[in-house]
């Protein structure tokens, strides 16, 4: 399954709907939830940290957190 | 109406929720950009229209009422505990109005307690360069409440929050949400054992992580012996809260809310781009360092002479003007020397504060914690552990204080316990005069060798920070979620009123709280220096009188004598002729032994003095203490000076200067006096290299700091961590002394 640590510069997904992982709260209260598109705006120059808008919130959230978080990649980002 | 209205500010970090305080109560205070920075209770007294007055306290920036830290848990407990005298009659949201979506969460669970809230949507002055239209009078209806639009930064709307708070009673207390759909079975079941209680104040008191107040434990307790859920369901039902809460928020906005992208502009991806650019961002991030340094060391240093040089002539006025006795004396060798020693760090702390609350205030502070937290990883630390060891080079204090914004407990106690390590303001001035005195003046590669041994210092206290974080990285076997989120900011152009109160609050903390420290030990010196009990101590001036009837003065004070009278010929122009500006043989020989009887007077006094304080409470205390100190090369005035300086370092050259009797004369600065101190074998000065550095090297490491390790005890709730940093980093700074001590000697 493609999280949203697979996405590339500049590149969109879809957050699918979570099935094992309980993911901590603040995640979701920012706004990763179901359905949001999430959006890789910058990549940290170690590869990590990674920076994110999510549903109007910009952070920055480590790979490991990122790859609990799966999605739909959107191939096409002008489709959105 | 007599009694004032209770108002409980709350809101989303970075939504400029203390703006909106500061101009409600005109009372300013600290507000960040950095999300968290406001963590201690902020109130103040609003009046409102018809003579009404507000009592309106600033709450902890939150994402919500699901409390992860206790920060916000300190807004949770208010809310659900309606007999804190702060309970409050209306709860102010402040959002933020491009991020209205998200902060409407927080607001939506305010609601559903049924406490009077108001909304405030802050920044309306960025709406039409976001592209952003709103319906406020359809989304006053959806939410049922009532919305003031507020821009701070142009001082529109306060207002209208103020009418708004004044007709409190008439806002609905209707719930947004029925929250029994989180779990209609669970829900119902809570409704039947506890029937008198607010069913969603109850949930909030079950699925909270945070401790809280007595009263409400008990609540805890009754509730969670009911819980027939395990924590893992319930985690599930919080995240279905939340899903719910955004359906409604999603339904609200819907036809209220409208962003065309098309209008809006931004500079975030441009800046993003450069600052956090794998070459550029860290060159600038190091060159942004580089001038806070520069400020620190360079251009503070102007101020601070100029308030040494004050203190200077205060002390001598005080001593001519009031009559001679021990009350002048308290005053001007006391009370007068401990507020210098308090003020002289203003300019100091002044600068790296305007630094960081620029940083903070732009947004750029984030992008710091994104650059460095992959490279601070390996040692244990986070991102956000950055900003606490930049700080701690000013203070440790509020370096302590400023890892509340790390996550992680692990990570945030590795960066409290490390942090002492990096070098504060108050070890300057005692690596400053120790170099001056031991370092030699040549130079190396064009720089200095004084100015290298100060780098070096630096780099020392910075690399032993890290080198402990690995050490305890490996130790400590804390499991802590490794949650790390750090809120990106927009950039914005810093607010001069909210920079300027920062930077003043900062320094109001600091000469209130240290300073209280620095000037009691002054004034506890001073007398355990100007008292003692013993024959020697109380028949002082006969002893030293006979004494240098029979041997003289001593070789200190003839050599003083000496180098006075020298400077004195040179710089006086003799001529057998009556000129202008120049006087006679005659004369010269005349001025010159009115001069010498002068000297000598002020050098029995001062012999008395130094007799004196070696037999006084002070002196024993010193005594006693010599065999522990003199295999890293002191004696034991170095070693009052090191014991003083256990509760704050920067004493060390005040209590000098006490031990010695320097006097405010300029040509007899306390650097010169301990240039002429001579070891107790008699053929080296005391200050030499070896000792020097040892010196150093214990400042370097020893925990000497009572108000640190205070601070430590309240931000990790237990005397265990500071006790284990006074004794670890003082046991290890003794080691490596000695050491430095006997290889150098």
């Amino acid at each position: 399954m493609a999280t949203v640590a697979d996405l590339e510069h500049g590149q969109k997904g879809v957050i699918k709907e979570f099935s094992e992982t309980i993911l901590p709260i603040k995640l979701l209260e920012l706004g990763c939830l179901p359905g949001n598109t999430v959006e890789l705006v910058q990549i940290a120059p170690l590869n990590d940290p990674i920076y994110i808008n999510v549903n109007g919130s910009h952070i920055a959230i480590r790979r490991s957190l990122a790859k609990q978080i799966g999605l739909d990649i959107i191939e096409d980002p002008s489709a959105i | 109406m007599s009694k004032s209205i209770n108002v409980a500010l709350i809101g989303n970090p970075n939504t400029g929720k203390t703006s909106v305080f500061n101009q409600l109560t005109g009372l300013k205070q600290k507000v960040g950009n950095y999300p968290g920075i406001t963590v201690e209770k902020k109130e103040g007294v609003c009046k409102l229209p018809r003579g009404v007055k507000a009592h309106i306290l600033d709450l902890p920036g939150t994402y919500s009422l699901n409390t992860t830290s206790l920060d916000e848990s300190v807004v949770v407990e208010l809310l659900l505990n309606k007999n804190d005298k702060d309970y409050p009659d209306v709860a102010v949201v402040i959002s933020d109005v491009e991020n209205l979506k998200r902060n409407l969460l927080l607001f939506t669970q305010i609601k559903d307690l049924r406490i009077p809230t108001i909304l405030v949507i802050n920044m309306a002055d960025r709406m039409s360069r976001k592209g952003i239209s709103l319906d406020v009078d359809a989304l006053e209806k959806k939410l049922d409440t009532k919305i003031a639009l507020v821009s701070t930064r142009k001082g529109n709307g306060i207002n209208r929050i103020k009418e708004l708070i004044a007709d409190f009673r008439t806002l609905s207390t209707a719930p947004n949400i029925d929250t029994s759909r989180i779990s209609p079975k669970y829900f119902n079941r809570l409704q039947e054992a506890f029937p008198k209680e607010d069913l969603y104040k109850l949930w909030l008191v079950i699925t909270q992580d945070v401790n809280f107040m007595p009263i409400e434990k008990k609540r805890i307790q009754d509730a969670t012996s009911f819980s027939t859920k395990s924590k893992t369901e319930l985690k599930k039902l919080q995240h279905k809260e939340t899903v719910l809460r955004y359906q409604f928020i999603n339904n609200t906005l819907k036809d209220t809310y409208k962003i065309d992208f098309q209008a809006a502009k931004g500079l975030r991806a441009s800046f993003d781009k450069v600052l956090t650019h794998k070459i550029f961002g860290y060159v600038i991030f190091l060159i942004i360092l580089l001038t806070i340094f520069q400020a620190i060391f360079d251009w503070s240093s102007y101020p601070m002479d100029f308030i040494d040089e004050q203190f200077a002539m205060a002390g001598e006025w005080i001593k001519n003007t009031l009559p001679a006795g021990v009350f002048t004396d308290l005053l001007a060798e006391g009370i007068l020397a401990g507020i210098g020693g308090i003020v002289i760090f203003i300019p100091q702390i002044a600068f790296l504060f305007l630094f960081i609350s620029l940083l903070e205030e732009t947004g750029y502070m984030s992008r710091v914690v994104f650059l460095m937290d992959k490279l601070m990883r390996p040692f244990g630390l986070s991102g956000k552990s950055v900003v606490p060891l930049i700080s701690g080079t000013a203070c440790a204090i509020p370096a302590v204080m400023a890892t509340r914004t790390i996550e992680n407990w692990k990570e945030r106690l590795i960066t409290i316990l490390v942090t002492p390590f990096t070098t504060c303001s108050a070890r300057l001035p005692v690596y400053l005069i120790l170099i001056a005195l031991v370092i030699p003046k040549g130079r190396f590669l064009g720089l200095s060798y004084q100015a290298l041994t100060l780098m070096l210092l630096y780099l020392i206290g910075f690399g032993m920070a890290i080198f402990s974080a690995m050490v305890l990285n490996k130790i400590l076997k804390i499991r802590s979620s490794s949650l790390f989120m750090v809120e990106m900011p927009t950039y914005r152009l810093p607010l001069f009123k909210n920079v300027a109160y920062t930077v003043l609050e900062k320094t109001k903390s600091f000469v209130f709280g240290a300073g209280k420290i620095i000037l009691a030990i002054s004034i506890i010196l001073w007398f355990l220096g100007s008292n003692g009990h013993s024959e020697k101590f109380k028949n002082a001036e006969e002893i030293v009188n006979s004494r240098i009837e029979t041997e003289g003065l001593t070789a200190y004070s003839k050599n003083y004598i000496q180098n006075n009278i020298d400077i004195y010929k040179k710089n006086t122009k003799v001529s057998v002729v009556e000129q202008q500006n120049a006087i006679g043989l005659k004369s010269l020989q005349d001025s010159i032994q009115i001069m010498t009887d002068i000297l000598k007077e002020k050098a029995r006094v001062q012999e008395i003095a130094s007799y004196k304080l070696e037999h006084s409470y002070i002196g024993y205390a010193g005594k006693s203490i010599e065999p522990m100190v003199q295999p890293l090369g002191y004696d034991w005035k170095i070693g009052i000076a090191v014991l003083t300086s256990f509760a704050a370092r920067e004493v060390f050259v005040g209590t000098l200067a006490t031990i010695y009797s320097v006097g405010n004369d300029e040509e007899e600065t306390i650097k010169n006096r301990m240039a002429a101190e001579l070891h107790h074998s008699g053929k080296k000065p005391l200050f030499n290299l070896a000792s020097g550095i040892s010196l150093m090297l214990f400042y370097a490491f020893a925990m000497q700091c009572m108000s640190t390790l205070a601070i430590v005890k309240r931000e990790t709730n237990s005397w265990k961590w500071p006790l284990l940093q006074l004794i670890f980093m003082s046991a290890f700074a003794y080691l490596v002394a000695l050491t430095a001590y006997q290889i150098l000697k």
